[in-house]
């Protein structure tokens, strides 16, 4: 694969460039503000470069840190993907504080969207020509920007009733009028603002979690869909600036809840870029191992909530005596079920138990059977196809315009995954496919779904035949906690001990974007360091957020039946979606 | 519970109670849940309904998705202030009477995420029979959260004739 031109780069932005951030690997460049839609667009369009995808947008407030790191207050980063090339590159547009306007992207890339609203409900940073810039994470009656560091990260705010969502129902029905105007037709001839109006969520059970649509029906047709999130907006950015940064794995496992495992590798991952250690290669298999056991547990558990759904509760029984077994393995290996918080800068929190090689295979065969009942059952089944076949569809330009990664987007005929792409741990030796669909329905997502469930196996499977012996932290006392053999006998891991207990990991000053494949899609964090021994910021990319967009546009015009099937199989899981 | 007297009406065993006795036995073995699922105790709940920790050997496995037709709420996971709102509001549809099992620390107390949006503990907004500890609690803390509420409905004096 051929390296960025980052001459190339270079030119498009011509005399809009501020400076270079390059480090760690990373392309990364500040952009003066006047010139983001131009160079936006150039990125997006140029034949070679083709930055057709709009990874995260983020905003960050860097006013405590060194001056020689600060041109503005706040900074607004774009971090872009180039699908055909593999190319990543991030623009940093400083925002000054008496005037934080940006010119808003989200007709160059619609995932910018609500990327853009999050941007304004926690820095207050504008986008000119934004449609609907409201608040998106924080509940309507919220004042002021809680990602500011000036906000008192314990001030909670209440909130006396839920928004209506008028505001945004009335732009829809003039959208429709306007749409009738230009067919020719005369919009008061339509049923606009009589159709029968329904509250959906936020506590509904075909949501699964706290997402709230407001729906209007002809019949049974969905004719609008309005969104709200932040239902389960529990502030994991802010509390991660908090503690030191091991202190965040517990708030990582609890991002996608389902799969938590994949989130502990994904986020220490990142921070070992950005401190710029190796794990150990036993270290580095056994995080694919417990990241390969969570994807399982991830398909499978939507799988069987979707099914569920559809009606077809059996398959939820046999799923989740799937999902038991690995559980009880997960809890012997970690001491809890659910929130593992396994993995550690520069590690593990411990090695594997005596015995966990012959549990697993041996789990891995019980297992086969039940997935292949399942299959059996409705793969072929009428009733099944008929709900799915053809339903959900979305196209693989809308997918990628939208910022969709994993398994949704790779059943849109997509095949982007990072572990083939990107090849860390090893995963470029595994031998796995990666299934991708034709259609993008719902029927394709649940089939790539299982057939990754088999591709998991298959990679577990070898990993454990490689297995190397050794060590599962860094021999970097630095970084990780030294033995306790060696802590009473030694004054050197003591006070390497001391310093780490006390004073945080001592991540190195810098920044840096690092992206893992876990099960729902490409997990992403942006991190800016201090070199305090805590984050300065973090950014987390959830790939659900970015999923979860388009989803009133695929439901319109559907059947309310339908809603729940195409929402359980986008597996939108609130804890991400909201963080 | 009564005795069994034999005997009686023509042989077939018969069962006395008083009927606050039988009232009681009824209502906390037939509890119906809402769950008011939010975050990921909402997945553990789904790991004690399903089959190997099996609510049902307690009489909660009906689970009501209306609040008109259930008597206990189990709020598993985080609330928010956006949240809180939502939260009276279904407690306020129950019928009485009506109890709530608060699953997990989030539930309870906020538990880590002390921060602008976190509510610190359900019970600023709903009373709580039960407070379940664990992040998640595992199912076995969950069922025996459970029993102790079947405990509790057996001798709540409110619910007495006399």
């Amino acid at each position: 694969m051929a390296t960025l031109d980052v001459e190339r780069v270079r030119a498009l932005i011509g005399e809009d460039l501020l400076g270079d951030r390059s480090s760690h690997g990373d392309t990364a460049f500040v952009v003066r503000r006047p010139g983001i839609r131009r160079i936006a667009q150039a990125l997006r369009d140029d034949a070679t470069l083709q930055f057709d995808m709009l990874m995260d947008l983020a905003g960050a407030d860097r006013s405590l840190l060194p001056p020689k790191d600060r041109i503005e207050r706040f900074e607004v980063v774009y971090n872009l993907y180039s699908l055909w090339n593999g190319w990543r590159l991030r623009l940093c547009v400083p925002v000054p504080e008496a005037d934080p306007f940006v010119d808003s992207v989200h007709d160059i890339w619609k995932a910018a969207d609500w990327a853009e609203r999050e941007a304004w409900d926690m820095f207050g940073i504008r986008f000119n020509g934004h449609p609907n810039l409201k608040r998106i994470l924080c509940h309507h009656e919220f004042v002021g920007h809680p990602l500011r560091k000036d906000y008192d990260r314990t001030r909670g705010q209440w909130l006396s009733q839920l928004d209506t969502l008028e505001d945004e129902l009335e732009m829809a029905h003039d959208r429709e009028r306007e749409t009738l105007r230009a067919q020719g037709n005369d919009p008061a001839d339509s049923n606009i603002g009589e159709r029968m109006l329904l509250n959906i969520g936020p506590s509904h059970p075909v949501t699964h979690g706290t997402l709230r649509v407001l729906v209007e029906l002809e019949g049974e047709i969905i004719r609008t869909a309005i969104p709200e999130i932040g239902y389960l907006h529990r502030g994991f950015e802010k509390c991660a600036e908090k503690g030191s940064w091991n202190n965040v794995v517990p708030y990582a496992s609890r991002l996608n809840y389902v799969s938590s495992l994949a989130n502990d590798v994904a986020y220490v991952k990142a921070v070992e870029k950005l401190c710029g250690i190796e794990v150990p290669d036993r270290c580095k298999y056994i995080r694919v191992i417990v990241t390969e056991l969570a994807r399982i547990m991830d398909h499978v558990v939507c799988n069987a909530a979707n099914l569920v759904d559809l009606g077809a509760l059996t398959n939820f029984w046999y799923l989740f005596t799937v999902r038991e077994k690995i559980y009880t393995i997960v809890e012997k290996l970690t001491g809890i079920r659910l929130t593992t918080a396994y993995t550690r800068v520069g590690g593990l929190s411990h090695d594997l138990y005596e015995g966990f090689e012959d549990e697993v295979r041996a789990m891995l065969k019980e297992i086969v059977p039940f997935l292949q009942d399942v299959i059996g059952l409705v793969k072929k089944n009428r009733i099944f196809m008929e709900r799915t076949v053809g339903i959900g569809k979305i196209s693989a330009e809308d997918a990628i315009a939208y910022g969709w990664t994993g398994p949704c987007l790779r059943a849109c005929g997509v095949p982007l995954d990072a572990r083939k792409r990107d090849g860390y741990y090893f995963y470029d030796t595994f031998d796995f496919d990666v299934p991708v669909g034709e259609n993008g329905d719902s029927f394709d997502r649940i089939m790539v779904r299982f057939e990754e469930v088999f591709q998991s196996i298959r990679i577990i499977e070898q990993a454990l035949d490689r297995l190397p012996g050794g060590p599962v932290n860094t021999g970097n006392n630095k970084f990780t906690l030294p033995p306790k053999k060696e802590l009473f006998r030694d004054i050197e891991p003591l006070m390497n001990h001391f310093m780490i207990v006390m004073f945080g990991t001592p991540v190195p000053a810098g920044e840096t974007y690092d992206s893992f494949e876990v099960p729902n899609g490409e997990l992403g964090f942006y991190l800016i360091s201090d070199g305090k021994g805590k984050p300065y910021r973090m950014r987390v990319r959830p790939p659900c957020f970015y999923v979860y967009q388009p989803y009133v546009h695929i439901i319109k015009n559907g059947m309310m039946a339908d809603m729940a099937a195409i929402l359980g199989s986008l597996n939108i899981v609130a804890g991400e979606l909201d963080r | 519970m009564g005795v069994i007297t034999p005997g009686q009406s023509d042989g077939v065993p018969v069962l006395t109670t008083t009927l606050q006795q039988a009232l009681d036995w009824a209502r906390k073995n037939s509890l119906f849940p809402i769950p008011f699922g939010t975050a990921c105790c909402a997945i553990e709940f789904m790991g004690v309904v399903g089959p190997t920790f099996d609510i049902s050997r307690f009489g909660a496995e009906a689970v009501r998705f209306s609040p008109r037709q259930a008597d206990l709420m189990i709020v598993a996971g985080t609330v928010v202030y956006k949240m809180a709102p939502v939260l009276r509001k279904i407690y306020a549809q129950m019928a009485d009477p009506k109890w709530v099992i608060s699953m997990g620390v989030c539930a309870s107390s906020g538990g880590f995420y002390d921060d602008y949006c976190t509510l610190q503990g359900i019970d600023q907004v709903i009373p709580v029979d039960v407070y379940v500890p664990g992040c998640p609690p595992s199912p076995d803390l969950f069922l025996d959260a459970l029993m102790k509420l079947q405990q509790k409905i057996d001798s709540d004096r409110r619910l007495k004739f006399a």
